[in-house]
C-alpha cells in the first residue's frame, strides 16, 4: 500500500517535472521504507558528499562525526516513536503504538513532496537556497533511516572529540529550537523538527551534563516574551494618551488629513494654552487669590458706589462690567505691593515676567514645532517610489477585529486614495496657460478689492463707533454700541465662501488652494484686527488723558487733605482719609479697559462660531435630511445639501482667536483660562458637528504632513501681537490707581526695582553692561552674521537634498530601463552571436546554455523542462523566494488550471531576472518585446 | 533504549511548546462537535471556511477567504489543524518578512497564477474600499501600482517585485499580522 501509493506520487511527481531532488529523495526513501534493514541506497551516493555536509561544521574530523552521526541518528530513530508520544500526550490523547509510525512518514513526505512540486511547478524561483535545504532535508531523512538500520549498539562509549561534536551539535539543536518559529516550513515539518531537536537536546545534555542550563534558558524565553508583550502595552498605553487621537482618527478616516490636520492644530493649541494657563494661573492668578487682600479691602477691589446697583444685572455681567470688572479676571484687580504674604511673592514683578513669558514660551514652542515639522517636510504629496502600491499592499490592518475599527478603516483607505488620487490627476492635468494666468490675475484683483473694501468698512464703523461713545450710553441701540463686533462677525462670515467663490476661478490644486484661502483671509482678518487695534489705541489715548486729569485731582486732594489735617490737628502723624473703598475717585484704569475688550471680541467670537455651526451646518442638514421627505426637488443632492467643513475659515479663527489671546493676556490674566474651556468645549462640539451635519469634501485632499503653513500664521500673528503688548509695556504709563504697577512711572521699573533692592550689587552691575548700546550692537550683528551663516548652509543642505533626490530617481529610472532595454541589447547580441563564427564574443552565455554538470549526471535524461529549470532558477537573486516556495499550500487550483506544459515560456516571458545571471537558461527571445 | 530519559522532556514541551495550546483550543472551540480532543491518529478533520471565516480575527478582515483558500491544503477554505496553525504562525509577531511577503502575494494573488495582474489588484482594490472608488479611479490606481512596482515592465507584478516593493513599505510588518 505504501509502495503503491509512492509510485503514484513519483509518477504524478515526473508529470511535473519535479526537481532532481525531489525525485531521488522519494525513491530512496521509498526503497528504505520498504527494506527497512538496509543501508543507504546507491541512488543516495550519486549525490556529492559535500553538499551534503555543508550545512555541518566542516572542521571536524571525519571519525568522530560519523560516530556522532550515528548517533543521532539512532536517538532519532527512537525519537519517531516518541514524537508520536508527545502528540498524543500534547493532545490529551492516549499513548499511540509504534504502528502508526509508518502512516505518518507516509503522510510527512507527501507533504514534502507536494511542496516539491508545488516548487517545481512554480518553474521559476529553485536555487541554491531551495537545493540546499533539499539536502539538509535528505541528510535528515537520511539518518532517520540510516539508525533505521540498527546501529544502536555504542551510545554507552563517548570518547572526547564526541563530547565537543554532541556539544555542537546540541547546540545546533538548541539554536534551531529557538528560531523554529521563523523557518519558512508547514506546521507538520516544523511540529517534527521541533520533537525530534528537543528529544535530542534532552537527551545528549543529560549525556554532557549540561541539564542545569535548561531552566535558565526556558525563564530567558518567558522573559523575552514578557517583554515583548509589555513593551507593546505600554506602546498602546502611550498611544492612549493622546488626548483626543481616536476622535481625530476617526474624523480622518472619513473626511481626510486635511480637515484632521485642523483637528491636530487644535489640539496642539489646547495644549500650548494650557501651559499658558498653568503659567498665569500658577503664578499670577493664584497668588493673588490666596494670599492678596480680599474683595472690598481696597479701591481697586470694589466697586464704585455709581455702579454698584447694577453690578449683578446680568446684561452689565454680560459686558464685563459691574462685578466682573473688578474681579480677578482683569489687570485692575491685581495690588501694587511688592511682596505678599508670607512667601513674600513678589507679584508685580511676576505679573511683568508672565506677560512677557506667554510671549517667550509661545514663540519658542512655536519655532520649535515648526522645526521638528520641517524634517518631516514635503508639503503633502509624497513623493515615495511606492505611493499607490504600498497604499494598496499594507494599507488594511490585518490586526482590526471589531466592525466599528473596520469600517473606518474601509473609509480611511477609501480618502487616502482619493487625496492620492487628486494629487495624480493634478500631476497629469495639462492646461491652457494663458487663459489660466488671466483668470489668476483676475481672481487676485477680485479679491484685492473686496479686501480694500473691507477695510474701508471696518474703518468707517471704527470711527463712528468713536462718535457713539462719546454720547450717552443709554441712548444709543444695542446695534449702535455693538456695531464693531457686528460688522466684523458679518466680514467674517460674508468674505470667506466670497474669496472661495472667486477662487475657483483659478484651479489650484485643492492643497494650494487652500493654502491662498488661508493667506486672503488671513489678509482680511489682519486688517480688521488692526482697525480694531488702531481703534482701541485712541480709546486708551482718551484715557489716558482723562486719567492724567483725575489723577491730578486726587493727589491734588490728597495734599489738600493732609494739610488740612496737620493744621487741624497739629500733628504729623497723620491716618489715611477715612473713605469708604467705593467711594473714591478713581481713574478709567484703561488696561481693564483693552482687557474687558479682548474678552468680550473672545466670547462674541465663541458665539459667532458656535452658532454658526449650529445653525450653518446642524439646522442646514436637518433641513436637508427631513424636508427632503417633502419637497419639490433632492436636497441632499441638489441645491443646500450637506455642509463641507470650512478649514480655512476655521483654522483662521482659531489664529486669530489665539492672537486675542495673546495680546489679552496682559491686560485680562483670565483670558487664558476662558480659552482653555473655549478650546476644550470646541473640540467636541466641532468633532460632533463634523462627524453629523458635513460631508466630505469633493476633492479630498492630502494635508501637507508639515503643518507649517498653519504654523507660519500663527507665528505671524503671534508676532504682531507682540508688538502692541510690548509697546503698551514699555512706553504708556500704566494707571496710578489700579493694577500691579499703580504708582510707578513704566511697568518695566519693577524689573529694575527688584535688580536694585532684592540682588547682589553685582548683578545689577551686569546689568547695566548688558544693556549697553556697545554691548547690544555687536551681539545683534553676531546674531545677524549668525543667521547669515546658517541659512546658507541650510540652502547647501537643501540643494545636497534635492540633488540626490534626483540622483536616485536617475537611478531607479535607468533600473527600469535597463531591465527593459536587457532583452532588447540581449537579442541584439544573440543576433551578433549568430553573425560572428567563433561565437568568442559571448563566452560566458555558452557556458551557461549547458546545465551544470552534477545535475546532468544525477537525473540523466528526464525531460528537457527540468534541464532548464535549475538554470533559470540558479540566478543568484537576494530574494528568498525558493525556501518559501517549499512551504506554499499545494494548490489544486493552480495546479488545474495551469498545467506545467505552457509554464516554462510564461516564465521566461516574466522577464529576465537581476543580478549576473540575466538572460541565463533562455533558449529563445521571447516574442514579446 | 532511551525512553527512560525522555520522560523529562515533557517540561521542554510545555515550556516551549510550540504551537501554543491556545491555538488548539482556538480550533477546537470553532466546532467542538468536529474535533476530537485526541489528535493521536490523526483525524483527518477539516473546518469548513464558515467558521474558519467567522473567527473574530477574521471576520472583518476583506481578505479571509483569500486568507483561508492561500493557507488552506485544499484551495477552498477548509483547514486542519495543520493549515490552521500555518495560518497564525505566518502572521504572527515572529515570523521573518519574507515569508511574510511570500504569503501576502499568494493572498493578493485572487486568480492563483503567479502573477498580480490588473484583474488581482482591481480585486483587492474594490475589497479594501468596498467599491467606493469609481471604474476610473480603480483603473488609474492599478495602472500606478503596476507603474510602480513592476521592474520588468510586463504588465504584472511577479513574485520578485513584490518582494522589491514590500521590503521598502515601512508599516507592513506591522500591518500583516494577527495575534491571536
Amino acid at each position: 500500500m505504501p509502495s503503491q501509493k509512492k509510485n503514484d506520487i513519483a509518477i504524478r511527481m515526473e508529470d511535473v517535472g519535479i526537481e532532481i531532488d525531489g525525485e531521488l529523495d522519494s525513491g530512496s526513501e521509498g526503497k528504505n521504507r520498504k527494506a527497512k534493514a538496509s543501508p543507504r541506497a546507491g541512488g543516495r551516493n550519486g549525490k556529492p558528499a559535500t553538499t551534503e555536509d555543508e550545512e555541518e561544521e566542516e572542521d571536524q574530523d571525519e571519525a568522530p562525526r560519523k560516530r556522532a552521526r550515528k548517533k543521532k541518528a539512532s536517538a532519532q530513530d527512537s525519537e519517531e516513536e516518541e514524537e508520536e508520544d508527545d502528540r498524543s500526550v500534547k493532545r490529551k490523547g492516549t499513548k499511540a503504538a509504534g504502528r502508526k509510525k509508518k502512516a505518518v512518514k507516509e503522510e510527512e513526505e507527501e507533504e514534502e513532496e507536494q511542496g516539491k512540486k508545488k516548487k517545481g511547478g512554480k518553474g521559476d524561483a529553485k536555487g541554491k537556497g531551495g537545493k540546499e535545504k533539499g539536502n539538509g532535508k535528505d541528510k535528515k531523512k537520511k539518518n532517520g533511516n540510516s539508525s533505521s538500520s540498527g546501529e544502536s549498539g555504542d551510545e554507552d562509549s563517548l570518547s572526547e572529540g564526541e563530547m565537543t561534536s554532541l556539544k555542537e551539535e546540541v547546540e545546533e539543536k538548541k539554536k534551531l529550537i529557538a528560531t523554529l518559529r521563523n523557518k519558512p516550513w508547514r506546521m507538520k515539518r516544523r511540529l517534527k523538527l521541533l520533537k525530534e531537536c528537543q528529544a535530542f537536546v534532552e537527551e545528549f545534555e543529560g549525556a554532557l551534563g549540561k541539564g542545569k542550563g535548561r531552566k535558565l534558558y526556558a525563564y530567558k524565553v518567558m522573559m523575552a516574551k514578557k517583554m515583548i508583550k509589555f513593551n507593546r502595552d505600554f506602546d498602546n498605553f502611550k498611544t492612549a494618551c493622546i488626548p483626543w487621537e481616536r476622535k481625530i482618527k476617526e474624523v480622518e478616516s472619513h473626511f481626510g488629513s486635511s480637515v484632521a490636520s485642523y483637528f491636530i492644530f487644535l489640539r496642539w493649541m489646547y495644549g500650548l494654552n494650557l501651559v499658558l494657563f498653568a503659567f498665569m494661573f500658577g503664578l499670577v492668578v493664584l497668588p493673588e487669590v490666596m494670599m492678596g487682600l480680599p474683595y472690598g479691602s481696597i479701591p481697586r477691589k470694589t466697586v464704585p458706589r455709581a455702579e454698584q446697583d447694577r453690578a449683578m444685572d446680568i446684561s452689565v455681567l454680560l459686558d464685563f462690567g459691574g462685578y466682573c470688572k473688578y474681579s480677578i479676571l482683569f489687570y485692575g484687580f491685581y495690588n501694587d505691593e511688592r511682596t505678599i504674604g508670607v512667601l513674600q511673592f513678589r507679584l508685580p514683578l511676576s505679573y511683568l515676567l508672565v506677560g512677557l513669558g506667554i510671549f517667550g514660551y509661545s514663540l519658542m514652542v512655536v519655532i520649535r514645532t515648526m522645526a521638528r515639522n520641517s524634517d518631516e517636510g514635503g508639503d503633502g504629496g509624497d513623493d515615495g517610489q511606492f505611493t499607490f502600491a504600498f497604499k494598496m499592499f499594507t494599507s488594511w490592518d490585518y490586526l482590526i477585529g471589531n466592525p466599528e475599527t473596520a469600517d473606518n478603516k474601509y473609509a480611511s483607505i477609501t480618502t487616502s486614495f482619493k487625496e492620492s488620487i487628486v494629487d495624480e490627476q493634478e500631476n497629469q492635468k495639462d492646461e491652457n496657460i494663458h487663459l489660466r494666468r488671466f483668470l489668476r490675475v483676475l481672481a487676485n484683483f477680485l479679491i484685492l478689492c473686496s479686501l480694500g473694501g473691507s477695510g474701508f468698512l471696518i474703518y468707517f464703523v471704527v470711527k463712528r463707533s468713536q462718535e457713539f461713545a462719546n454720547l450717552d450710553q443709554d441712548e444709543l441701540s444695542w446695534f449702535e454700541k455693538n456695531e464693531v463686533e457686528f460688522v466684523m462677525s458679518l466680514l467674517g462670515l460674508v468674505c470667506p465662501p466670497l474669496f472661495e467663490t472667486i477662487a475657483e476661478l483659478e484651479e489650484y490644486h485643492p492643497r494650494i488652494a487652500l493654502k491662498w484661502q488661508l493667506g486672503r483671509i488671513f489678509a482680511l482678518f489682519l486688517g480688521n484686527l488692526y482697525t480694531f487695534l488702531f481703534a482701541l489705541f485712541d480709546e486708551v489715548n482718551a484715557k489716558l488723558e482723562k486719567e492724567k486729569s483725575i489723577r491730578n485731582a486726587t493727589i491734588w486732594g490728597l495734599n489738600e487733605y493732609y494739610s488740612n489735617y496737620s493744621s487741624y490737628h497739629n500733628t504729623t502723624d497723620i491716618p489715611p482719609p477715612d473713605i469708604h473703598p467705593a467711594d473714591v475717585i478713581r481713574g478709567p484704569c484703561w488696561e481693564t479697559a483693552v482687557g474687558i475688550e479682548f474678552v468680550k471680541l473672545t466670547v462674541s467670537d465663541i458665539q459667532v462660531t458656535y452658532m454658526t455651526i449650529l445653525i450653518g451646518d446642524f439646522l442646514r442638514a436637518m433641513i436637508v435630511r427631513f424636508l427632503n421627505y417633502c419637497w419639490c426637488w433632492d436636497l441632499e443632492a441638489g441645491f443646500p445639501s450637506y455642509g463641507e467643513f470650512d478649514i480655512s475659515g476655521n483654522v483662521l479663527g482659531l489664529i486669530f482667536n489665539q492672537g486675542m489671546i495673546w495680546m489679552g493676556a496682559f491686560y485680562a490674566p483670565g483670558l487664558v483660562g476662558l480659552n482653555v474651556l473655549r478650546l476644550l468645549t470646541s473640540m467636541y462640539y466641532q468633532c460632533w458637528a463634523v462627524m453629523s451635519c458635513n460631508v466630505p469634501h469633493e476633492r479630498v485632499f492630502k494635508a501637507s504632513k508639515s503643518n507649517n503653513f498653519y504654523m507660519g500664521l500663527l507665528l505671524l500673528v503671534l508676532f504682531l501681537s507682540l508688538l502692541p503688548v510690548v509697546y503698551t509695556i514699555m512706553t504708556l504709563p500704566p494707571s496710578f490707581d489700579c493694577g500691579p504697577f499703580s504708582g510707578r512711572e513704566q511697568m518695566y521699573n519693577v524689573v529694575m526695582e527688584t535688580i536694585e533692592n532684592d540682588l547682589p550689587a553685582f548683578i545689577g552691575n551686569i546689568f547695566t553692561y548688558a544693556t549697553n548700546p556697545g554691548l547690544i550692537l555687536p551681539a545683534v550683528l553676531l546674531m545677524v552674521l549668525a543667521i547669515y551663516y546658517l541659512n546658507a548652509t541650510s540652502k547647501n543642505y537643501q540643494n545636497a537634498n534635492l540633488e540626490l533626490k534626483k540622483k536616485m530617481q536617475m537611478a531607479r529610472d535607468e533600473e527600469k530601463n535597463r531591465r527593459n532595454n536587457k532583452e532588447n541589447t540581449n537579442q541584439v547580441m544573440q543576433d551578433l552571436e549568430d553573425l560572428l563564427p567563433n561565437r568568442s564574443l559571448l563566452p560566458p552565455a555558452a557556458e551557461e546554455e549547458k546545465p551544470p554538470p552534477e545535475i546532468v549526471l544525477e537525473k540523466g535524461s528526464k525531460s528537457p523542462k527540468v534541464a532548464k529549470r535549475p538554470g533559470a532558477a540558479a540566478n543568484g537573486k537576494g530574494v528568498n523566494i525558493q525556501k518559501d516556495v517549499s512551504l506554499a499550500a499545494p494548490n489544486p487550483k493552480a495546479a488545474v488550471t495551469h498545467p506545467p506544459g505552457p509554464r516554462g515560456p510564461s516564465g521566461n516571458a516574466r522577464g529576465p531576472p537581476p543580478g549576473p545571471a540575466r538572460g541565463r537558461g533562455r533558449g529563445t527571445p521571447p516574442s514579446r518585446r | 533504549g532511551f525512553n527512560s530519559t525522555f520522560c523529562t522532556s515533557d517540561i521542554l514541551q510545555v515550556q516551549l511548546s510550540f504551537p501554543p495550546p491556545r491555538l488548539f483550543d482556538r480550533y477546537r472551540d470553532l466546532a467542538p462537535q468536529l474535533v476530537p480532543l485526541d489528535y493521536t491518529d490523526q483525524p483527518d478533520v477539516r473546518l469548513p471556511y464558515e467558521l474558519i471565516g467567522s473567527m473574530p480575527e477574521l471576520k472583518d478582515n476583506p481578505f479571509r477567504q483569500r486568507i483561508a483558500e492561500v493557507f488552506s491544503e485544499d484551495g477552498e477554505g477548509n483547514m486542519t489543524l495543520d493549515d490552521f496553525l500555518d495560518m497564525f504562525s505566518v502572521l504572527s509577531e515572529m515570523a521573518p518578512r519574507d515569508l511574510k511577503a511570500y504569503y501576502a502575494f499568494k493572498i493578493y494573488d485572487f486568480n492563483n497564477d503567479d502573477f498580480l495582474c490588473k484583474s488581482d489588484l482591481e480585486k483587492t482594490l474594490n475589497k479594501l474600499t468596498r467599491n467606493e472608488l469609481t471604474e476610473d479611479e480603480v483603473r488609474m490606481v492599478c495602472e500606478k501600482v503596476i507603474d510602480e512596482a513592476d521592474l520588468d515592465n510586463d504588465g504584472r507584478l511577479s513574485l520578485e517585485d513584490f518582494q522589491h516593493m514590500i521590503v521598502r513599505a515601512p508599516d507592513f510588518l506591522s500591518t500583516f499580522h494577527i495575534r491571536i
